[in-house]
C-alpha cells in the first residue's frame, strides 16, 4: 500500500476520494434524512414563525409578533407553561428516583432478575402508546378502576379523578412516571459496571449498606442519574400523547392539562395559526436547550466522571 | 500483634469444595506467605479470614476469638487488594479517611492518622489527588495507606504487587518488608511470585487445589520438600525431575539406574530393587565439567547435551538432555563459554539430591 502511494501520488488521491464517496455514500439514507426530514422542516418552522401562515393562505411576514404576544398577550401560554413545569417538576424526580430505586432493589441478586426486569420495562414499551392513555382513562375515571376499588376496600367514593381540574395532572404525572423502564434499565447497567470489589472494601471500612449506597453507589451512578435526568426532563417538556387523549385533546378540565406541546397542537390544528405555532415551538426549543444547557453546567459540580 | 488461627477451615461454592481443611496457627507478628498455583484457593482463603466470604465450616479465630460470624470490619484486619480497589471518586486523603470517618473518629485523630501514614508511604504531596491521576506504583502506596490508618491487627495482601513492573515490584517488595519490620502487624500475603515468596515470608504456606501441601520457613521448604509438587513450585528455573530405579537398596545407601549408568546415593530408601523413584536436583546445584566447572565430587548424572543456552549475565542456564533423553535445566554461575552441541559431563553433590517415591512424597530427611 505504501509504496503504491509513494510511486503514484495520483492513484492514491484517486483511492482517498473513491474512499470518501463510499463513505458518504453509506452516509446518504441518514444524511437524507437528515436534511429533508429534520433541518428542512425545523428551518422552515423557523421562517413560518415570523409569520401569519394559517395553513390556507400563504404567509405573511411579520416580524416578532408572534413572539411579542406570546410574552406579552398570551394568557393559556401561561397556563401551558404552568402546567408543563408542574409536570416536569414532579414527574422528573418522581421517575428518577422511581427507576433508581427498583434498579437497586433488582441488583441485589433477585432471583428471577431478568423475569422482574421484563416485567418492569414492559410499561415502558407500551406506555406510550395511544392504548394506554385510553387504558388510563379507565382507571381513573368516575367509575373507573380505582374509584372501584377504593369502595369496595374503604367504601370511599372517589371522585373522578381525570375531569377534577385538582387532580388531572397527577394521573398524568403517574402515568409518566410509570414508564420508569428505559431508566431503569440504564440505571441497572450503571450499578452492574461499578466494581464488586468496591463494596468489599468499603465494607471492610465498616460501611453500613445505606453508607455504601450514598457514598459508594449514588457518586459512582452520577453520570448515569445526569444521563437519565437529561434524557427524562426533555422527554417530559415534549410529553403530549397522555393529554391529548385524556382530555380529548382540549387539556381539559379548564385547562388543568394543557401541555404545552398541546396548546401548541391546538394552535397549529384547531385554531390554524401555523405562524404562531411555530413560534411556540421555538420557544420551546429555546427552553429545552436552556435547562439542558444548566444540566450540563450543573454537572462539573456533582457529576464524577472516571476518565 | 494478633495471632490467628484456622482450624479444619472448608469452603465450598455450591457443589465445589475449594478450600478442603486448612489447619493453621499463625504466631502474632509473623509475616506468612500463601503460594500455590492459580485456582487453589489462595484467595478465597485469604477472604474468609477477611469476611468477604463465609466461612463453610471450620473455625477462624483472631487472638483467641472466634470470628466466623463476625462483620469484616470488626475483625480487626485490613486487606490491600490486587486492584488496590481505590474509591475513585474520592481523593487520597479522603481514600485513606473514609474508613475511619465511618468509624466516628474525631477528625483532628483522622488527620493525624491519615498524615502518619502518608508520611511512612511519602505519599503527602498526593494526598489531594484523586486515584485516577496517580500512577500505579502511587496507587499502591495509597491503597497500603488506606490499610495502615486502621491500625489493623492482622494485615492481607492479595496479590499487591502484580500489577507494577519489575522494578517498582522489587522496590515495593522492600518496603513492604521494611513496614512489616516498623510496625510488626500480623501480615499475610497472597502471591504468585515465589521470590516475592522466598524473600518476605517468615514462614510460606504451599496450598494445592484447596489442602496445604507444605508450610516452613523458605528456606526449609526449599531446602526439604515434602513432595514433588512442592519441589517443583518452590525455586526458579524450576527443580529437575530424573526417572530413576533403584538398582540395589541397602542399609545406608542406594544405588540408581539413571541413564543405563549408576548412581549411589548415602541414604536408605524404603522400596526394593527394581522400584521406580524420581530424582529431583535443581539446575543452581548441578555441576557441569568441561565448561569450566570445578572437578566434582559429587555423584556423577553422566552426560549432559546443550540445546539451548540463555545468558542472563549472572548466570548462565543450560537446557539439553542426557543420554537416554531425559531434559535436564542446568544454572551455571556467571558467564560461561558453552554453546548448543557441546557435551558436558554433570554431577551434583549427594546432599542436594532429592528422592521422591512413586506416591510423589519425599523420602529421607
Ligand atoms: N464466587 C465463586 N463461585 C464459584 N467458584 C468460585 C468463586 N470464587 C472462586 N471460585 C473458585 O474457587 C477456586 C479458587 O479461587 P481463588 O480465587 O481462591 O484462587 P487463587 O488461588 O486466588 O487463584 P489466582 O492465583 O488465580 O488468584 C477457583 O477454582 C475458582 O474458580
Ligand atoms: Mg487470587
Amino acid at each position: 500500500m505504501a509504496s503504491m502511494g509513494d510511486t503514484s501520488p495520483d492513484v492514491g488521491r484517486f483511492a482517498r476520494l473513491q474512499d470518501q464517496l463510499a463513505g458518504y455514500g453509506f452516509l446518504a439514507p441518514w444524511l437524507i434524512g437528515f436534511f429533508v426530514l429534520t433541518l428542512g422542516p425545523a428551518v422552515a418552522s423557523f421562517y413560518l414563525s415570523l409569520t401569519d401562515y394559517s395553513g390556507l393562505n400563504a404567509p405573511h411576514w411579520v416580524g416578532a409578533e408572534n413572539y411579542l404576544r406570546i410574552a406579552t398577550d398570551d394568557d393559556r401560554f401561561w397556563t401551558a407553561m404552568n402546567v408543563t413545569f408542574t409536570f416536569v417538576l414532579l414527574s422528573v424526580p418522581l421517575k428518577l428516583l422511581f427507576a433508581l430505586g427498583v434498579a437497586v432493589a433488582l441488583n441485589k441478586g433477585l432471583k428471577g432478575l431478568s423475569l422482574f426486569r421484563a416485567i418492569f420495562y414492559l410499561p415502558s414499551l407500551v406506555g406510550g402508546s395511544v392504548a394506554i392513555a385510553v387504558l388510563w382513562r379507565q382507571v381513573f375515571s368516575g367509575d373507573g378502576l380505582l374509584n372501584q376499588a377504593l369502595n369496595m376496600l374503604f367504601g370511599y367514593e372517589g371522585p373522578s379523578w381525570i375531569s377534577n381540574p385538582s387532580t388531572s395532572i397527577y394521573t398524568l404525572v403517574l402515568l409518566a412516571v410509570w414508564q420508569f423502564g428505559s431508566s431503569m434499565i440504564i440505571f441497572l447497567a450503571g450499578l452492574r459496571q461499578i466494581p464488586k470489589d468496591m463494596y468489599e472494601a468499603a465494607s471492610l471500612d465498616g460501611a453500613s449498606p445505606a453508607r455504601q449506597f450514598f457514598k459508594i453507589t449514588l457518586p459512582l451512578l452520577t453520570p448515569v442519574i445526569f444521563f437519565n435526568a437529561v434524557i427524562i426532563t426533555i422527554d417530559a417538556f415534549k410529553a403530549f400523547t397522555s393529554a391529548f387523549i385524556i382530555s380529548d385533546g382540549t387539556g381539559g378540565p379548564i385547562d388543568s392539562t394543557l401541555f404545552y406541546t398541546l396548546y401548541l397542537y391546538q394552535e397549529a390544528f384547531t385554531n390554524f395559526r401555523f405562524g404562531y405555532a411555530s413560534a411556540l415551538a421555538w420557544v420551546l426549543v429555546v427552553i429545552i436547550a436552556f435547562f439542558t444547557a444548566m444540566s450540563f453546567l450543573s454537572a462539573r459540580y456533582w457529576v464524577h466522571y472516571d476518565d | 500483634m494478633t495471632s490467628l488461627a484456622l482450624k479444619k477451615v472448608t469452603k465450598s461454592f455450591g457443589a465445589v469444595d475449594v478450600i478442603r481443611g486448612v489447619d493453621l496457627d499463625i504466631a502474632a507478628g509473623e509475616f506468612v506467605v500463601f503460594v500455590g498455583p492459580s485456582g487453589c484457593g489462595k484467595s478465597t482463603l485469604l477472604r474468609m479470614i477477611a469476611g468477604l466470604e463465609p466461612i463453610t465450616s471450620g473455625d477462624l479465630a483472631v487472638g483467641g476469638a472466634r470470628m466466623n460470624e463476625v462483620a469484616a470490619a470488626r475483625r480487626g484486619v485490613a486487606m490491600v487488594f490486587q486492584s488496590y480497589a481505590l474509591y475513585p471518586h474520592m481523593n487520597v486523603y479522603k481514600n485513606m479517611s473514609f474508613g475511619l470517618e465511618t468509624a466516628k473518629m474525631p477528625k483532628p485523630e483522622i488527620d493525624t492518622r491519615v498524615r502518619k501514614a502518608a508520611d511512612i508511604l511519602q505519599i503527602t504531596h498526593l494526598l489531594d489527588r484523586k486515584p485516577k491521576q496517580l500512577s500505579g506504583g502511587q496507587r499502591q502506596r495509597v491503597a497500603i495507606g488506606r490499610a495502615i490508618v486502621r491500625d489493623p491487627k492482622i494485615f492481607l495482601f492479595d496479590e499487591p504487587l502484580s500489577n507494577l513492573d519489575a522494578e517498582l515490584r522489587v522496590q515495593t517488595r522492600v518496603e513492604i518488608a521494611k513496614l512489616h519490620a516498623d510496625i510488626g502487624a500480623t501480615m499475610i500475603y497472597v502471591t504468585h511470585d515465589q521470590v516475592e515468596a522466598m524473600t518476605l515470608a517468615d514462614r510460606i504456606v504451599v496450598l494445592r487445589a484447596g489442602v496445604i501441601e507444605q508450610h516452613g520457613s523458605p528456606l526449609d521448604i526449599y531446602n526439604k520438600p515434602v513432595n514433588r509438587f512442592v519441589a517443583g513450585f518452590i525455586g526458579s528455573p524450576k527443580m529437575n525431575f530424573l526417572s530413576v530405579a533403584v538398582a540395589a537398596s541397602q542399609d545406608d545407601s542406594v544405588v540408581l539406574n539413571l541413564a543405563g549408568k549408576q548412581l549411589t546415593l548415602p541414604q536408605p530408601v524404603p522400596v526394593g530393587q527394581g522400584a521406580p523413584l524420581t530424582l529431583g536436583v535443581r539446575p543452581e546445584h548441578i555441576v557441569a565439567e568441561g565448561a569450566g566447572g570445578v572437578s566434582p565430587d559429587g555423584v556423577s548424572l553422566g552426560t549432559f547435551t546443550v540445546m539451548h543456552v540463555e545468558r542472563l549475565g549472572g548466570q548462565t542456564i543450560a537446557y539439553g538432555n542426557l543420554d537416554d533423553r531425559q531434559t535436564l535445566t542446568v544454572a551455571l554461575d556467571g558467564q560461561r563459554s558453552i554453546a548448543a552441541g557441546d557435551k558436558l559431563s554433570v554431577s551434583i553433590p549427594a546432599e542436594r539430591c532429592h528422592l521422591f517415591g512413586e506416591d510423589e512424597r519425599r523420602i529421607g530427611g
